[in-house]
Protein backbone atom coordinates (compact mmCIF):
# COMPACT_ATOMS: atom_id res chain seq x y z
CA UNK A 1 0.00 0.00 0.00
CA UNK A 2 1.06 3.19 -0.68
CA UNK A 3 -1.68 5.85 0.35
CA UNK A 4 0.79 8.85 0.20
CA UNK A 5 1.84 8.68 -3.53
CA UNK A 6 3.91 11.71 -4.50
CA UNK A 7 3.24 13.03 -1.27
CA UNK A 8 5.56 15.29 0.93
CA UNK A 9 6.64 14.66 3.94
CA UNK A 10 7.20 18.00 6.20
CA UNK A 11 9.08 16.08 9.17
CA UNK A 12 11.31 13.26 9.60
CA UNK A 13 13.80 12.73 12.16
CA UNK A 14 17.23 11.08 11.14
CA UNK A 15 18.83 9.38 13.83
CA UNK A 16 22.19 10.93 14.97
CA UNK A 17 23.98 6.76 16.10
CA UNK A 18 26.63 8.43 18.10
CA UNK A 19 28.72 11.39 18.44
CA UNK A 20 31.68 9.83 16.33
CA UNK A 21 29.22 9.62 13.11
CA UNK A 22 30.04 13.51 13.36
CA UNK A 23 33.97 12.92 14.12
CA UNK A 24 34.59 13.38 10.47
CA UNK A 25 32.79 15.94 9.65
CA UNK A 26 34.62 18.74 12.25
CA UNK A 27 37.32 20.47 12.32
CA UNK A 28 40.65 18.69 13.99
CA UNK A 29 40.20 20.38 17.08
CA UNK A 30 36.53 19.81 17.59
CA UNK A 31 37.57 16.38 16.72
CA UNK A 32 39.76 15.99 19.02
CA UNK A 33 37.67 17.86 21.59
CA UNK A 34 35.33 14.71 22.03
CA UNK A 35 38.25 12.61 23.61
CA UNK A 36 39.92 15.34 25.19
CA UNK A 37 36.13 16.49 27.09
CA UNK A 38 35.18 13.34 27.08
CA UNK A 39 32.01 13.97 25.00
CA UNK A 40 29.53 11.09 25.44
CA UNK A 41 26.43 12.56 23.12
CA UNK A 42 23.85 15.25 22.79
CA UNK A 43 20.71 13.45 23.44
CA UNK A 44 18.31 15.41 25.10
CA UNK A 45 15.45 15.11 27.52
CA UNK A 46 12.93 16.18 24.43
CA UNK A 47 13.53 12.94 22.88
CA UNK A 48 15.02 10.61 25.21
CA UNK A 49 16.70 7.54 23.24
CA UNK A 50 14.54 5.10 25.10
CA UNK A 51 10.86 7.07 24.88
CA UNK A 52 8.29 5.28 22.41
CA UNK A 53 7.54 9.03 21.50
CA UNK A 54 11.32 9.52 20.22
CA UNK A 55 11.30 6.33 18.41
CA UNK A 56 8.66 3.62 17.82
CA UNK A 57 9.70 0.27 19.02
CA UNK A 58 8.75 -1.31 15.47
CA UNK A 59 10.69 1.30 13.72
CA UNK A 60 13.93 0.26 15.31
CA UNK A 61 17.00 1.37 14.57
CA UNK A 62 15.58 4.62 12.34
CA UNK A 63 18.23 4.64 10.27
CA UNK A 64 18.25 5.59 6.62
CA UNK A 65 17.80 2.09 5.73
CA UNK A 66 14.37 1.82 7.59
CA UNK A 67 13.60 5.51 6.68
CA UNK A 68 14.04 4.56 3.21
CA UNK A 69 11.93 1.26 4.02
CA UNK A 70 8.97 3.97 4.90
CA UNK A 71 9.55 6.32 2.43
CA UNK A 72 8.74 3.50 -0.19
CA UNK A 73 5.69 2.27 2.58
CA UNK A 74 4.33 5.90 2.10
CA UNK A 75 4.54 6.53 -1.64
CA UNK A 76 6.22 9.89 -0.27
CA UNK A 77 7.98 11.33 -3.31
CA UNK A 78 9.89 14.07 -1.07
CA UNK A 79 10.59 14.13 2.82
CA UNK A 80 11.96 16.89 4.74
CA UNK A 81 14.34 16.10 7.67
CA UNK A 82 14.66 17.76 11.33
CA UNK A 83 17.42 16.52 12.69
CA UNK A 84 16.88 16.30 16.68
CA UNK A 85 20.64 15.63 18.06
CA UNK A 86 20.78 18.22 20.41
CA UNK A 87 23.53 20.44 19.45
CA UNK A 88 21.42 23.82 20.69
CA UNK A 89 22.28 22.68 24.03
CA UNK A 90 25.62 23.20 23.89
CA UNK A 91 26.52 26.16 26.22
CA UNK A 92 30.01 27.55 24.23
CA UNK A 93 28.64 29.11 21.00
CA UNK A 94 32.00 28.23 19.27
CA UNK A 95 31.43 24.45 19.87
CA UNK A 96 27.43 24.91 19.09
CA UNK A 97 28.45 26.39 15.65
CA UNK A 98 31.43 23.48 15.27
CA UNK A 99 28.94 20.65 16.37
CA UNK A 100 26.04 22.20 14.48
CA UNK A 101 27.59 22.59 11.15
CA UNK A 102 29.09 18.93 11.59
CA UNK A 103 25.43 17.74 12.00
CA UNK A 104 24.34 19.47 8.71
CA UNK A 105 27.60 17.90 6.71
CA UNK A 106 26.47 14.69 8.29
CA UNK A 107 23.04 14.99 6.84
CA UNK A 108 24.17 16.21 3.85
CA UNK A 109 26.37 13.13 3.06
CA UNK A 110 24.96 10.37 5.02
CA UNK A 111 20.96 11.31 4.19
CA UNK A 112 20.93 13.54 1.33
CA UNK A 113 23.89 12.22 -0.71
CA UNK A 114 22.82 8.88 -0.86
CA UNK A 115 18.65 9.40 -1.15
CA UNK A 116 17.39 11.47 -3.54
CA UNK A 117 14.03 12.05 -2.21
CA UNK A 118 15.47 13.94 1.26
CA UNK A 119 15.24 17.53 1.68
CA UNK A 120 16.51 18.88 5.17
CA UNK A 121 16.53 22.19 7.23
CA UNK A 122 19.65 23.40 8.27
CA UNK A 123 20.26 23.35 11.79
CA UNK A 124 20.64 26.41 12.74
CA UNK A 125 23.67 27.50 15.40
CA UNK A 126 22.17 29.38 18.64
CA UNK A 127 24.13 32.78 17.70
CA UNK A 128 22.97 34.93 15.24
CA UNK A 129 25.88 35.63 13.39
CA UNK A 130 26.98 32.11 13.50
CA UNK A 131 23.61 31.09 12.48
CA UNK A 132 23.76 33.45 9.54
CA UNK A 133 27.29 31.92 8.66
CA UNK A 134 25.67 28.28 8.42
CA UNK A 135 22.44 29.99 6.36
CA UNK A 136 24.75 31.50 3.94
CA UNK A 137 26.73 28.35 3.76
CA UNK A 138 24.46 25.64 3.27
CA UNK A 139 21.49 28.33 1.23
CA UNK A 140 22.91 27.60 -2.38
CA UNK A 141 22.68 23.59 -1.90
CA UNK A 142 19.02 23.73 -2.82
CA UNK A 143 18.76 20.24 -0.76
CA UNK A 144 18.44 22.25 2.55
CA UNK A 145 15.21 23.56 2.18
CA UNK A 146 14.26 25.65 5.34
CA UNK A 147 16.41 26.35 8.83
CA UNK A 148 15.34 25.01 12.14
CA UNK A 149 15.15 26.03 15.73
CA UNK A 150 13.90 24.18 18.66
CA UNK A 151 11.17 25.96 19.55
CA UNK A 152 12.40 26.03 23.42
CA UNK A 153 15.39 28.77 22.89
CA UNK A 154 17.29 30.90 25.03
CA UNK A 155 15.26 33.85 23.85
CA UNK A 156 11.60 34.61 22.83
CA UNK A 157 12.19 33.62 18.66
CA UNK A 158 10.37 37.32 17.67
CA UNK A 159 13.30 39.82 19.46
CA UNK A 160 15.46 41.78 17.91
CA UNK A 161 18.83 39.93 18.49
CA UNK A 162 17.60 37.39 15.61
CA UNK A 163 16.95 39.77 13.23
CA UNK A 164 19.53 39.21 11.05
CA UNK A 165 18.81 35.53 10.91
CA UNK A 166 15.79 36.10 9.43
CA UNK A 167 16.74 38.61 7.13
CA UNK A 168 19.34 36.16 6.13
CA UNK A 169 15.89 33.33 5.73
CA UNK A 170 14.10 35.79 3.93
CA UNK A 171 16.73 36.45 1.50
CA UNK A 172 17.31 33.04 0.03
CA UNK A 173 13.46 32.46 0.71
CA UNK A 174 14.00 29.61 3.00
CA UNK A 175 11.37 29.17 5.96
CA UNK A 176 12.05 29.16 9.80
CA UNK A 177 11.09 26.16 10.80
CA UNK A 178 10.19 25.81 14.74
CA UNK A 179 10.15 22.34 15.94
CA UNK A 180 9.08 21.05 19.29
CA UNK A 181 12.45 20.44 21.60
CA UNK A 182 14.02 22.45 24.18
CA UNK A 183 17.35 23.95 24.70
CA UNK A 184 16.58 23.61 28.55
CA UNK A 185 18.22 27.45 29.25
CA UNK A 186 14.94 27.44 30.64
CA UNK A 187 12.28 24.72 32.53
CA UNK A 188 10.11 23.27 29.97
CA UNK A 189 7.21 25.33 31.55
CA UNK A 190 6.43 28.66 33.27
CA UNK A 191 5.80 27.42 36.24
CA UNK A 192 9.27 25.73 36.77
CA UNK A 193 10.92 22.27 35.66
CA UNK A 194 8.66 19.60 36.04
CA UNK A 195 8.92 16.06 37.29
CA UNK A 196 7.59 13.73 34.34
CA UNK A 197 8.16 13.10 30.79
CA UNK A 198 4.28 13.79 30.09
CA UNK A 199 4.25 16.85 31.17
CA UNK A 200 7.56 17.99 29.05
CA UNK A 201 5.33 16.92 26.53
CA UNK A 202 2.14 18.12 27.03
CA UNK A 203 3.78 21.56 27.84
CA UNK A 204 5.78 22.04 23.87
CA UNK A 205 2.16 23.07 22.77
CA UNK A 206 2.64 26.22 25.50
CA UNK A 207 5.87 27.20 23.90
CA UNK A 208 4.57 26.84 20.29
CA UNK A 209 1.76 29.87 21.50
CA UNK A 210 4.87 31.82 22.95
CA UNK A 211 6.28 31.45 19.86
CA UNK A 212 4.07 32.54 17.71
CA UNK A 213 3.04 35.21 20.37
CA UNK A 214 6.29 36.64 20.48
CA UNK A 215 7.25 36.49 16.31
CA UNK A 216 4.14 38.22 16.02
CA UNK A 217 3.70 40.79 18.81
CA UNK A 218 7.73 42.08 18.03
CA UNK A 219 6.67 42.98 14.00
CA UNK A 220 8.70 40.14 12.88
CA UNK A 221 5.91 39.13 9.82
CA UNK A 222 6.10 43.20 9.42
CA UNK A 223 9.85 43.32 9.00
CA UNK A 224 10.42 40.73 6.65
CA UNK A 225 6.59 40.11 4.80
CA UNK A 226 7.78 37.31 3.17
CA UNK A 227 9.54 34.94 5.83
CA UNK A 228 7.50 31.66 6.56
CA UNK A 229 7.19 30.10 9.89
CA UNK A 230 6.92 26.07 9.94
CA UNK A 231 5.47 24.86 13.21
CA UNK A 232 6.72 21.37 13.64
CA UNK A 233 5.40 18.35 15.80
CA UNK A 234 3.63 21.65 17.61
CA UNK A 235 -0.27 19.78 17.21
CA UNK A 236 -2.31 21.97 15.59
CA UNK A 237 -5.79 22.00 17.54
CA UNK A 238 -5.28 24.60 19.96
CA UNK A 239 -4.24 27.22 16.79
CA UNK A 240 -8.06 28.86 16.46
CA UNK A 241 -8.73 29.18 20.29
CA UNK A 242 -4.98 30.77 20.43
CA UNK A 243 -5.53 32.83 18.24
CA UNK A 244 -8.93 34.13 19.28
CA UNK A 245 -7.59 35.36 22.11
CA UNK A 246 -4.26 36.82 21.26
CA UNK A 247 -6.60 39.01 18.46
CA UNK A 248 -8.91 39.59 20.98
CA UNK A 249 -6.57 40.93 23.56
CA UNK A 250 -4.50 43.04 20.46
CA UNK A 251 -8.24 45.01 20.31
CA UNK A 252 -7.66 46.59 23.46
CA UNK A 253 -3.85 46.86 23.79
CA UNK A 254 -2.94 46.91 20.26
CA UNK A 255 -1.72 50.95 20.92
CA UNK A 256 1.56 49.07 22.64
CA UNK A 257 2.20 47.46 19.45
CA UNK A 258 1.04 49.80 16.69
CA UNK A 259 2.78 48.22 13.57
CA UNK A 260 0.70 45.45 14.13
CA UNK A 261 -2.26 47.05 12.20
CA UNK A 262 -4.31 43.74 11.35
CA UNK A 263 -5.71 41.15 13.87
CA UNK A 264 -2.87 38.44 14.43
CA UNK A 265 -5.41 35.69 12.88
CA UNK A 266 -4.78 37.45 9.92
CA UNK A 267 -0.64 37.75 10.09
CA UNK A 268 -1.11 34.22 11.15
CA UNK A 269 -2.85 32.48 8.11
CA UNK A 270 -0.60 34.40 6.00
CA UNK A 271 3.12 33.71 7.37
CA UNK A 272 2.58 30.13 9.56
CA UNK A 273 2.16 26.58 8.41
CA UNK A 274 1.83 23.42 10.76
CA UNK A 275 3.30 20.06 10.43
CA UNK A 276 -0.27 17.52 10.32
CA UNK A 277 1.54 15.32 12.66
CA UNK A 278 0.18 15.18 15.72
CA UNK A 279 -2.53 15.85 14.09
CA UNK A 280 -4.89 16.88 17.14
CA UNK A 281 -8.87 17.39 15.73
CA UNK A 282 -11.29 14.78 16.40
CA UNK A 283 -12.38 13.80 12.87
CA UNK A 284 -15.97 14.90 13.82
CA UNK A 285 -14.58 18.62 14.45
CA UNK A 286 -12.07 18.81 11.58
CA UNK A 287 -14.36 20.27 9.39
CA UNK A 288 -15.23 23.14 11.55
CA UNK A 289 -11.95 23.50 12.99
CA UNK A 290 -10.45 23.96 9.47
CA UNK A 291 -13.53 26.55 9.19
CA UNK A 292 -11.48 28.79 11.87
CA UNK A 293 -8.51 28.37 9.94
CA UNK A 294 -10.07 29.81 7.41
CA UNK A 295 -7.53 28.59 5.10
CA UNK A 296 -6.73 25.49 3.31
CA UNK A 297 -2.80 26.17 2.70
CA UNK A 298 -1.97 25.96 6.07
CA UNK A 299 -1.24 21.81 6.62
CA UNK A 300 1.71 20.21 6.16
CA UNK A 301 0.98 16.84 5.71
CA UNK A 302 3.99 14.82 8.30
CA UNK A 303 4.81 11.18 9.31
CA UNK A 304 7.32 12.28 11.94
CA UNK A 305 8.63 8.90 11.64
CA UNK A 306 9.68 7.89 13.60
CA UNK A 307 8.18 9.50 16.40
CA UNK A 308 5.12 7.87 17.96
CA UNK A 309 2.33 9.94 16.20
CA UNK A 310 2.01 8.27 12.86
CA UNK A 311 0.03 4.85 13.42
CA UNK A 312 -0.32 4.55 9.91
CA UNK A 313 -3.51 4.22 7.27
CA UNK A 314 -4.56 7.29 5.32
CA UNK A 315 -4.76 10.34 8.12
CA UNK A 316 -6.15 12.67 5.71
CA UNK A 317 -8.56 15.07 7.84
CA UNK A 318 -11.81 15.08 6.49
CA UNK A 319 -12.55 18.58 5.39
CA UNK A 320 -9.06 18.88 3.98
CA UNK A 321 -8.12 19.77 0.29
CA UNK A 322 -6.14 16.10 -0.30
CA UNK A 323 -3.63 17.43 -2.88
CA UNK A 324 -3.11 20.64 -1.21
CA UNK A 325 -2.44 18.67 2.06
CA UNK A 326 -0.30 16.02 0.61
CA UNK A 327 2.03 17.68 -1.49
CA UNK A 328 0.88 21.12 -2.84
CA UNK A 329 1.27 23.36 0.39
CA UNK A 330 4.78 22.00 1.01
CA UNK A 331 5.69 22.27 -2.81
CA UNK A 332 4.64 25.24 -3.15
CA UNK A 333 6.22 26.58 0.42
CA UNK A 334 9.49 25.03 -0.31
CA UNK A 335 9.56 25.59 -3.83
CA UNK A 336 10.22 22.13 -4.32
CA UNK A 337 9.68 22.27 -8.51
CA UNK A 338 11.82 25.43 -8.77
CA UNK A 339 14.69 23.54 -6.59
CA UNK A 340 14.34 20.54 -8.53
CA UNK A 341 14.81 21.87 -11.88
CA UNK A 342 17.53 24.61 -10.49
CA UNK B 1 -33.98 66.87 16.45
CA UNK B 2 -31.67 69.68 18.33
CA UNK B 3 -30.76 68.88 21.85
CA UNK B 4 -29.49 71.83 24.16
CA UNK B 5 -27.50 69.80 25.88
CA UNK B 6 -25.40 72.12 28.12
CA UNK B 7 -23.73 75.70 28.40
CA UNK B 8 -20.47 75.50 26.28
CA UNK B 9 -18.22 76.79 28.91
CA UNK B 10 -19.32 73.68 31.38
CA UNK B 11 -17.09 71.52 29.34
CA UNK B 12 -13.77 72.79 29.24
CA UNK B 13 -11.25 72.04 26.46
CA UNK B 14 -10.10 68.10 26.48
CA UNK B 15 -13.51 67.73 29.20
CA UNK B 16 -16.23 65.92 28.65
CA UNK B 17 -19.69 65.44 29.69
CA UNK B 18 -22.14 62.82 29.73
CA UNK B 19 -25.92 64.24 29.29
CA UNK B 20 -29.34 62.66 28.70
CA UNK B 21 -30.72 63.55 25.24
CA UNK B 22 -33.79 62.28 22.90
CA UNK B 23 -33.42 59.14 25.37
CA UNK B 24 -30.05 58.47 24.76
CA UNK B 25 -27.06 58.38 27.02
CA UNK B 26 -24.40 60.70 25.23
CA UNK B 27 -21.04 61.72 25.99
CA UNK B 28 -19.82 65.14 25.06
CA UNK B 29 -15.86 66.08 24.18
CA UNK B 30 -15.06 69.61 23.74
CA UNK B 31 -11.42 69.11 21.96
CA UNK B 32 -9.59 72.80 21.83
CA UNK B 33 -13.02 74.14 21.50
CA UNK B 34 -14.98 71.88 18.71
CA UNK B 35 -17.29 69.75 20.16
CA UNK B 36 -17.97 66.09 19.52
CA UNK B 37 -20.76 64.00 20.68
CA UNK B 38 -20.85 60.28 20.92
CA UNK B 39 -23.03 57.45 22.29
CA UNK B 40 -21.65 56.34 25.75
CA UNK B 41 -21.81 53.35 24.89
CA UNK B 42 -19.03 50.74 23.46
CA UNK B 43 -19.88 48.67 20.29
CA UNK B 44 -18.44 46.05 22.05
CA UNK B 45 -20.18 45.01 25.35
CA UNK B 46 -21.78 48.19 25.84
CA UNK B 47 -19.19 49.74 28.51
CA UNK B 48 -19.54 53.70 29.04
CA UNK B 49 -16.85 54.92 27.07
CA UNK B 50 -17.46 58.49 28.76
CA UNK B 51 -15.54 56.39 31.80
CA UNK B 52 -12.28 55.74 29.49
CA UNK B 53 -8.65 57.30 29.12
CA UNK B 54 -8.20 59.52 26.71
CA UNK B 55 -4.62 59.52 24.57
CA UNK B 56 -3.53 60.37 20.95
CA UNK B 57 -3.27 58.01 18.09
CA UNK B 58 -0.26 55.86 17.36
CA UNK B 59 1.01 54.39 14.19
CA UNK B 60 3.71 52.82 12.62
CA UNK B 61 5.71 52.13 9.93
CA UNK B 62 7.89 49.93 11.22
CA UNK B 63 8.37 47.56 14.62
CA UNK B 64 10.30 49.83 17.16
CA UNK B 65 8.77 53.39 15.40
CA UNK B 66 5.99 54.88 17.18
CA UNK B 67 4.10 57.81 15.11
CA UNK B 68 2.07 59.43 17.76
CA UNK B 69 -0.09 62.54 17.31
CA UNK B 70 -3.82 63.66 17.66
CA UNK B 71 -3.35 63.89 21.38
CA UNK B 72 -6.32 63.63 23.21
CA UNK B 73 -8.76 62.46 20.73
CA UNK B 74 -8.55 58.91 21.43
CA UNK B 75 -10.73 57.31 24.21
CA UNK B 76 -10.09 53.79 25.65
CA UNK B 77 -13.53 51.84 26.99
CA UNK B 78 -12.45 51.60 30.56
CA UNK B 79 -14.10 47.74 30.24
CA UNK B 80 -11.63 46.09 27.25
CA UNK B 81 -9.48 49.50 26.54
CA UNK B 82 -10.74 49.03 22.53
CA UNK B 83 -9.59 52.68 21.49
CA UNK B 84 -12.33 55.07 19.28
CA UNK B 85 -11.29 58.05 18.08
CA UNK B 86 -13.76 61.10 19.67
CA UNK B 87 -14.18 62.92 16.14
CA UNK B 88 -15.49 59.84 14.31
CA UNK B 89 -16.75 57.54 17.02
CA UNK B 90 -15.04 54.74 15.04
CA UNK B 91 -12.55 52.19 16.31
CA UNK B 92 -9.02 52.18 15.70
CA UNK B 93 -8.80 48.59 15.00
CA UNK B 94 -11.49 48.17 13.02
CA UNK B 95 -12.77 51.81 11.58
CA UNK B 96 -14.84 50.52 8.96
CA UNK B 97 -17.04 48.00 10.73
CA UNK B 98 -16.46 48.57 14.25
CA UNK B 99 -17.36 52.00 15.53
CA UNK B 100 -20.11 53.39 18.05
CA UNK B 101 -22.53 56.46 17.14
CA UNK B 102 -21.65 59.54 16.65
CA UNK B 103 -23.84 62.57 17.17
CA UNK B 104 -23.60 65.86 15.14
CA UNK B 105 -22.69 68.81 17.81
CA UNK B 106 -22.51 72.13 17.37
CA UNK B 107 -22.01 75.51 19.35
CA UNK B 108 -24.97 78.20 19.21
CA UNK B 109 -26.16 81.42 20.48
CA UNK B 110 -28.54 81.38 23.22
CA UNK B 111 -30.92 84.06 21.43
CA UNK B 112 -31.61 81.82 18.45
CA UNK B 113 -32.72 78.84 20.61
CA UNK B 114 -35.55 77.50 21.79
CA UNK B 115 -35.08 75.18 24.46
CA UNK B 116 -37.92 73.31 25.88
CA UNK B 117 -36.22 71.97 29.32
CA UNK B 118 -33.08 73.62 29.29
CA UNK B 119 -32.86 77.37 30.61
CA UNK B 120 -30.92 79.37 27.68
CA UNK B 121 -29.50 83.01 28.06
CA UNK B 122 -29.60 84.91 24.65
CA UNK B 123 -26.28 85.90 25.60
CA UNK B 124 -24.79 82.60 26.33
CA UNK B 125 -23.46 79.86 23.97
CA UNK B 126 -24.56 76.33 24.47
CA UNK B 127 -23.77 72.73 22.88
CA UNK B 128 -26.85 71.53 20.80
CA UNK B 129 -26.61 67.98 19.42
CA UNK B 130 -28.74 66.87 16.44
CA UNK B 131 -30.26 63.54 17.51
Amino acid sequence: MRPFAGAVDADLHPRVPGLDALRPHLEPFWADSIAQRGLEGFETQSYPPGAPRSMRADWHPGDLPAMQRWLDETGAAIGVLNPLYGVQLIFNADMNRAFTAALNDWVAAEYLAVEPRLRASIVLPNEPDHAVAEIERLAPDRRFVQAMRLVMGELPHGRRTHWPVYAALEKHGLPLCLHAGSMHRHPPTSLGWVSWYMEDVAAQQQAFQSALASLITEGVFVQFPTLRVVLAESGVSWLPAFLWRLTKTWKGVRFEIPWQAEPPTETVRRHVKLTAQPYDVPDAESARWLAHLGRDDMLLWASDWPHWNYEGGPAIPPGVDPEKFLRGNAAALYRLAERVSA
Amino acid sequence: MKHVVAAADAIAPGGRLVVEAGGKRIVVWNLGGEFFALADRCPHQGGPLSAGQVMGHVCSAAPGEYSYDRRGEIVRCPWHAWEFDIRTGRSVFDPRRVKTRRFPATVECGEVLAAERFAVAVEGRYVVLDI
